[in-house]
C-alpha cells in the first residue's frame, strides 16, 4: 500500500498515480517539506523494488514520473551537500573513512538500547529500522554491473553472504522478519512507512539514490564501508539490551548474525572494495567519500531525533 | 591464484581476512571451518566469539604508527 501523503505534492502525486491519470504534461506541486519530499521520493523509488499493488507496474519506467524524481533527487542532493564536506585527507580512502568514523560524536542508539531503552522504545527503532532491514542490502546489489573485476567479486561475495550464502534461512532480511514475528511485530514490507520519521526516510532514499545511478556508485560503496564499520559493536549492545528486556531469541539472533557478519564486511567494504575501487578508478575517491559522510550524517541526524524524543540524547 | 590476489588479507590493526573455506585451528586445537565467502580471524584476542573477529579490536587503543 502506498504510504500517507504527507503534504501537498505527495497527496496530489499519490492521487494520481492511485487513479492512473495520465501523467504527460502533468505538473506537481513543490513540496512543502522535507517529509513531504522525501515520502514521494521514497514511493517512486519502491517502484524498483517491490511495487505497489495497487499501481501499474508501467510506473516504474514512466518518463514524466521519472522527471518528477529527478527534481526530487535534486534537491535531496542539493541538501546532502549542504550538510556533508569531503574530508580532505591524503592515505587510502580505507584510512580516510575509519578516522571519519573514529571522530564522529553522534549520540549511539545502540548503548542506549543496551542499557537504558524501554520495550516500547525498542520497538520503536525496530519498526523504524525495519524499512530498511526488511529490503537489506537490496539498494547495494544494483551497483555490483557497474564495477571493475576486483571490487565486483568483493562485493559480490559481500552480498552472498548478506543474503544468506545460497541459504533462505539465513538471508538477513528474512532473520530480521523472523525477529519482528517473533517480537509480536508485523513483517509486512514497507507496514511501518507512517511511523518513519524523516531522517529515516532520507537513511533510505540516500541508499536507492546512491545505488539507482551509476554516477553515485562510489558514494553507494562509500556509504556500504561505513555501515558495516559502524554495525559489529552497536550490534552486540542491541542483542545485550534485547536480552536485558526479555525479547525473544529471534530479535537477538537478529543482531548477534550481525557482530560477526559485519566484522567481516567492514573489512571487505574497506579493503577489497572501496581502496581497490579508487585504486582502479581514481576519480571516484571523492564519491566515495561523500557517501561515507553521507551515511555518518543521516544517521547521527536520525539518532538524535529518536533520542532527542525520549530525552536521552 | 594470481599473486595480487591473496586469500590471507592482515587487516591494520584489525583480523585476518579470509577468503574462501578454510579450516581453522584455535590456540586449544579445536578446529571451526568457515561458513562465509569471507571471514575475519580474530588478532586482539579479544573477540567473544573466537576465533572470528567481533570488531572488539576498536575497543583497544589503537596502535601509534610507526
Amino acid at each position: 500500500m502506498l504510504p500517507a501523503a504527507r503534504g501537498r505534492l505527495s497527496e496530489e502525486l499519490f492521487s494520481a498515480l492511485v487513479a492512473n491519470e495520465p501523467l504527460a504534461g502533468r505538473s506537481f506541486p513543490q513540496a512543502e517539506s522535507r517529509d513531504d519530499e522525501q515520502i514521494a521520493l521514497w514511493a517512486l523509488y519502491e517502484l524498483h523494488y517491490r511495487g505497489f499493488d495497487e499501481l501499474d507496474a508501467d510506473l516504474e519506467w514512466d518518463p514524466d514520473l521519472l522527471r518528477v524524481r529527478r527534481d526530487l533527487e535534486r534537491s535531496f542532493e542539493d541538501r546532502l551537500r549542504s550538510w556533508v564536506s569531503i574530508p580532505d585527507a591524503a592515505g587510502p580512502v580505507s584510512e580516510v573513512i575509519e578516522k571519519l568514523i573514529a571522530v564522529d560524536d553522534a549520540p549511539s542508539i545502540a548503548r542506549f538500547v543496551q542499557r537504558r531503552a524501554t520495550g516500547d522504545q525498542v520497538r520503536t527503532v525496530l519498526r523504524h529500522r525495519s524499512i530498511y532491514h526488511l529490503k537489506e542490502s537490496d539498494p547495494v546489489s544494483w551497483i555490483v554491473p557497474r564495477l571493475d573485476a576486483g571490487p565486483k567479486a568483493a562485493l559480490a561475495g559481500l552480498q552472498f553472504d548478506e543474503y544468506g550464502s545460497g541459504q533462505p534461512s539465513r538471508l538477513h532480511h528474512r532473520l530480521f522478519a523472523e525477529g519482528m514475528r517473533a517480537a509480536e511485530l508485523d513483517d509486512t514490507y514497507g507496514r511501518y512507512i507512517d511511523d518513519a520519521p524523516v531522517e529515516i526516510l532520507e537513511l533510505n532514499n540516500a541508499m536507492s539514490l546512491f545505488g539507482l545511478h551509476r554516477r553515485w556508485r562510489g558514494a553507494g560503496l562509500g556509504h556500504l564501508a561505513v555501515f558495516e564499520a559502524t554495525s559489529s559493536i552497536p550490534s552486540r549492545q542491541m542483542a545485550q539490551g534485547l536480552r536485558r528486556l526479555g525479547f525473544p531469541e529471534a530479535v537477538a539472533h537478529y543482531y548477534d548474525e550481525h557482530v560477526e557478519a559485519d566484522a567481516v564486511h567492514e573489512q571487505l567494504a574497506l579493503r577489497l572494495i572501496c581502496d581497490v575501487l579508487v585504486e582502479e578508478e581514481p576519480d571516484q575517491r571523492d564519491c566515495v567519500l561523500f557517501g561515507a559522510a553521507t551515511c555518518l550524517e543521516l544517521e547521527a541526524r536520525y539518532a538524535r531525533t529518536v533520542l532527542g524524543e525520549w530525552d536521552a540524547a | 591464484m594470481s599473486a595480487d590476489e591473496p586469500d590471507v588479507i592482515m587487516c591494520p590493526d584489525g583480523p585476518m581476512l579470509l577468503r574462501g573455506h578454510h579450516r581453522v585451528a584455535d590456540e586449544s586445537g579445536d578446529v571451526f571451518e568457515t561458513e562465509r565467502p569471507f571471514s575475519a580471524v580474530c588478532r586482539c584476542g579479544k573477540s567473544a566469539t573466537r576465533p572470528w573477529c567481533d570488531g572488539s579490536h576498536k575497543l583497544l587503543r589503537r596502535t601509534k604508527p610507526a
